[in-house]
């Protein structure tokens, strides 16, 4: 199989401030890739270098089996680009924006309306709409169509679910699925893990660095211990007297419960009395499966 | 029952014709983690803007901190504090000047914003950048910095509009333990986010869809309830998005 | 080219779609040529003159006579000692008080000379000059005939004061170029770097990098339908002169319609190049109105004539553009000459054209940084 993407040694600093270092990675032809991370690991900047619009300070990245530096003529062509901001022209109706974007990439939007109609029939009837009124669900869907409008064989997405409610979040991950028979290449970040899930492949970022690529179910058994969700009606109280436990290694709050890992990777029978004594009643202790997150705090901890 | 912070009784708001909040009813609880969810479009904004008194209910019963937002709504901004993630910093300013600020904007005296800025730069950790401007701290500690000066001056309430959106999974633990930590202190917190594992840190959570409350539960009861592995399973379940 | 197409049409549709914009570019140039034409007129018409004779002989009285019928002024009072003079002015309507020493009439028969005082009211500057000016020339006048009719010996050389070009000396065929020249570089620079910057600041510039589109049809794209608009506004300022003012364009209209063209080139590459030195709107509307309307009208010699300024400022004014097709629109509106003479100013209009087209090309960046 045909990497879509592979770079090496990838660097770039802004003024003294690093923003990536070393970044190695491929993501294969059709394959949904998610990088993972908080605001400023450096996922925009990654990302604006493999759209060819910022040049790395070391190393390569070839998209498409060209240089994102050098044939960047040529790769524009290829790449559909939805930057963090949706770039949309507010004063621009919802069928304007689509048809500019259409000429300028040198087609129309009859040619490849197969591509988008899945995504577009949701914001069709709201087509003389200014996309400056849409809510953000439909704001996100509308660039989405721009980005793909020209048939792109890679589709870069940068953070397209900030800020979006959790319904038009769930239907955006359903279409990019559904734009893999069309053999598309998407690359997408997200700081919010559970959208992990939705990717083929996922790389965790942060300050910078890849903590990890693999699948995310991969990348979930790599958590080295096991992992125990405990309850209790005092949260605050619990998270404490946790951590003041000998045998505690971490405990971190998760939802309703706090996940916890422990020496021996056993529940030490003393753990019940010492929540007890420190006022932390009705207490559960379950073992559970780590999530992208448990991995990933894992992950931060080691290089820190 | 414990004290009620929040109390709304049939609150109706409309725009015109438009009816953005449909009879409210529901309560909030002094100590309290309340999740108000919903999705775009559905009146959280609406909701949020009357209980924090910068607009008055067309009718209905609103009580916040003790003062009823349709006489009393300049009492009420004073006992509220309010976060969001995009604005609530000046980022030319100091963390030091930024703290003296909102000091003084809730008319605190001096001596009082003096001991407070110790006692929250101690609490912090943040000694050593008293003096930094806010722009040159990175995310976590700056929504951090927010959250703590969202508080100073002690509110009833604090309103946290997507608190921790975008920060490390470390930075995000610490920050909903700030949150257990005022809870414990009687400090009700009322958390809006589109981000529904946010949901499962709260006590309880309501969600809203087309201006009306369409659940009110705790977390646990509303996934047993929907017979959901998670409060977004139950979120998709029951909140149509707005096509307005 | 169909791509090119796109984009023009997508930029005429962002200013018909924003009325605001469309404001500024017909609605501005029209108020200033009217604000300018009547209020700000420089003419004096009526202004209020007191005197304070002390001679009181025939010769004072002519005189008086003379500047009152002239026209220009109007007296407010006759004014019976000094002390009078401080309190007429306070009074406000009175803008210079004429003094005629003792015994005026005498003297000039005598010894061929006589002192007269204008005293004008130093608050109002402007004014006060023009006064002065107007008395004086009066005056002189009135001088010259009187010492013709004595004798022949004591005629001295005055100053004339004639208006060739604008013998009435009407101060909208000095406003209509002026306004003109100031509108054109200021609509075309502020509106194309706002127009660029806008892209900057909603990320569309990103995805428009990322497309095929070269930098130089997005630069051309953003610059055509200005271009068009302006020109479109240059011929509603001239017919609007014309309707209003009666100003007739003395010259070959052809030849002002091209330096016209030239010259809103000039503005809009102008603007591009302030477009790329900024990153926000605001950067963009702040260099356009601080650094270029500012020195445009203090320094093109717009409203203060470029003789008098001292000569550090005359060099500054050397890059200010303004100050060419000034002189350039001057001569062709006004004194009706030819390419002849204005071929220098014309040049530098376009070397500074193809200056600033060479710079925003290089500095148009096909990346982000």
């Amino acid at each position: 199989m045909n990497n879509a993407i592979e770079s090496s040694g990838l660097s770039k600093s802004f003024g003294s401030a690093r923003a990536i270092r070393n970044i190695s990675f491929s993501v294969d032809e059709s394959e949904i890739f998610g990088f993972i991370g908080p605001d400023g690991a450096g996922k925009t900047t990654l990302f604006r270098i493999i759209t060819t619009l910022l040049l790395p300070d070391e190393g390569y990245v070839k998209v498409l089996g060209m240089d994102s530096v050098t044939d960047y003529k040529k790769l524009r062509k290829e790449i559909g680009y939805m930057p963090g901001r949706f770039s949309l022209y507010q004063d621009l109706s919802v069928e304007e924006n689509l048809s500019f974007y259409a000429t300028v990439f040198g087609t129309t939007v009859k040619e490849n309306y197969d591509l988008i109609s899945d995504i577009y029939s949701h914001i069709e009837p709201f087509k003389k709409r200014l996309a400056g009124q849409l809510s953000g669900g439909m704001k996100q869907k509308l660039a989405l169509s721009c980005a793909l409008i020209h048939k792109p064989r890679l589709l870069v997405l940068d953070e397209p679910t900030t800020g979006v409610d959790a319904i038009s979040r769930a239907e955006f991950w359903t279409m990019l699925g559904k734009l893999r028979k069309h053999n598309i290449t998407i690359l997408v970040s997200t700081p919010y893990m559970d959208e992990a899930m939705r990717c083929d492949r996922v790389a965790l970022i942060q300050k910078g660095e890849i903590l990890a690529v693999d699948t995310p179910r991969k990348i979930m058994l790599g958590f080295s211990r096991k992992l125990f969700s405990v309850k209790a009606t005092e949260k605050y109280r619990l998270i404490t007297a946790l951590r003041q436990f000998p045998a505690t290694i971490t405990a971190y709050p998760f939802g309703d419960s706090v996940h916890a890992t422990f020496t021996g990777d056993i529940v030490d029978p003393g753990l019940y009395d010492h929540l007890k004594n420190n006022g932390v009643t009705h207490v559960s202790v379950n073992e559970t499966e780590a999530g992208i997150e448990d991995r990933f705090l894992e992950l931060m901890n080691k290089t820190a | 029952m414990e004290n009620q912070v929040i109390k709304v009784r049939n609150l109706v708001k409309k725009f015109g014709r438009f009816v953005a909040n449909d009879n409210l009813s529901f309560d909030v609880y002094e100590g309290e983690i309340f999740g108000f969810l919903g999705a775009n479009g559905a009146g959280k904004t609406t909701a949020i803007r009357i209980l924090s008194g910068l607009s008055a209910p067309t009718s209905g019963e609103v009580i916040v901190a003790g003062f009823d937002a349709n006489k009393q709504s300049e009492k009420i901004k004073k006992n509220i504090g309010y976060m969001c993630q995009k604005f609530s910093l000046y980022e030319d300013l100091t963390v030091k000047e930024n703290i003296t600020l909102y000091g003084g904007i809730y008319g605190m005296s001096k001596q009082l914003i003096k001991e407070r800025t110790g006692e929250l730069l101690e609490k912090l950790n943040f000694r050593d950048y008293e003096n930094r401007l806010i722009a040159d701290l990175p995310l976590g500690l700056r929504q951090k910095l927010a959250f703590s000066v969202a508080i100073l001056h002690e509110p009833k309430i604090v309103f946290l509009d997507e608190p921790t959106g975008g920060v490390d999974p470390i930075t995000r633990r610490q920050f909903w333990e700030m949150i257990y930590e005022t809870a414990t202190r009687g400090i009700n917190v009322f958390v809006t986010t589109h981000y529904m594992d946010e949901a499962e840190y709260c006590d309880r959570i309501s969600i809203m869809s087309e201006g009306r409350i369409v659940a009110l539960d705790t977390p646990e009861q509303l996934k047993k309830q929907y017979k959901a592995a998670s409060v977004e399973e139950v979120f998709i379940k029951i909140a149509r998005p707005v096509v307005n | 080219m169909n791509r090119f197409l796109g984009f023009i049409k997508k930029e005429f549709l962002h200013i018909f779609r924003d009325y605001r914009t469309l404001f500024i570019l017909f609605g501005i140039p029209a108020a200033q040529i009217l604000i300018f034409g009547y209020a700000v007129s420089m003419d004096i018409k009526n202004a209020g003159i007191a005197f304070l004779d002390l001679s009181h002989d025939e010769i004072t009285m002519e005189l008086t006579d003379k500047i009152i019928s002239s026209g220009f002024f109007k007296k407010t009072e006759t004014l019976l000692s000094y002390s009078d003079v401080d309190k007429v002015f306070k009074k406000g309507k009175t803008k210079a008080v004429i003094i005629f020493e003792s015994n005026f009439g005498k003297k000039l028969v005598s010894e061929g000379k006589a002192s007269l005082s204008i005293i004008a009211d130093g608050s109002e500057p402007n004014t006060a000059t023009l006064v002065t000016n107007y008395t004086t020339a009066i005056v002189n006048n009135f001088n010259l005939r009187f010492a013709g009719d004595a004798s022949l010996n004591s005629v001295r050389i005055q100053p004339e004061v004639k208006m060739f070009y604008n013998p009435n000396l009407k101060s909208h065929f000095m406003f209509v170029p002026g306004v003109i020249t100031l509108i054109l570089i200021l609509i075309c620079a502020l509106m194309t770097s706002v127009t660029i910057t806008r892209e900057k600041e909603f990320g569309t510039m990103e995805v428009l990098l990322v497309s095929p589109l070269r930098p130089i049809q997005i630069i051309l794209g953003k610059v055509m339908p200005y271009f068009i608009l302006s020109f479109i506004n240059v011929i509603l300022i001239l017919a609007l002169s014309w309707f209003v003012f009666g100003l007739p364009v003395k010259g070959s209209m052809v030849l002002l319609l091209a330096e016209s063209m030239l010259y809103i080139l000039m503005s809009l590459t102008l603007g591009i190049l302030i477009s790329t030195l900024s990153g926000t709107m605001q950067q963009a509307i702040f260099i356009s109105l601080i650094g270029l309307m500012l020195p445009s009208i203090l320094l093109s010699g717009f409203i203060f004539p470029i003789e008098n300024m001292p000569k550090v400022y005359d060099y500054v004014s050397m890059i200010m553009p303004p100050r060419y097709f000034i002189v350039i629109i001057k001569n062709i509106m006004i004194k009706g000459t030819g390419l002849a003479y204005i071929w220098k100013e014309t040049l530098i209009l376009i070397i500074m054209t193809a200056v600033f087209t060479g710079i925003s090309v290089r500095k148009f960046k096909i990346r982000l940084e």
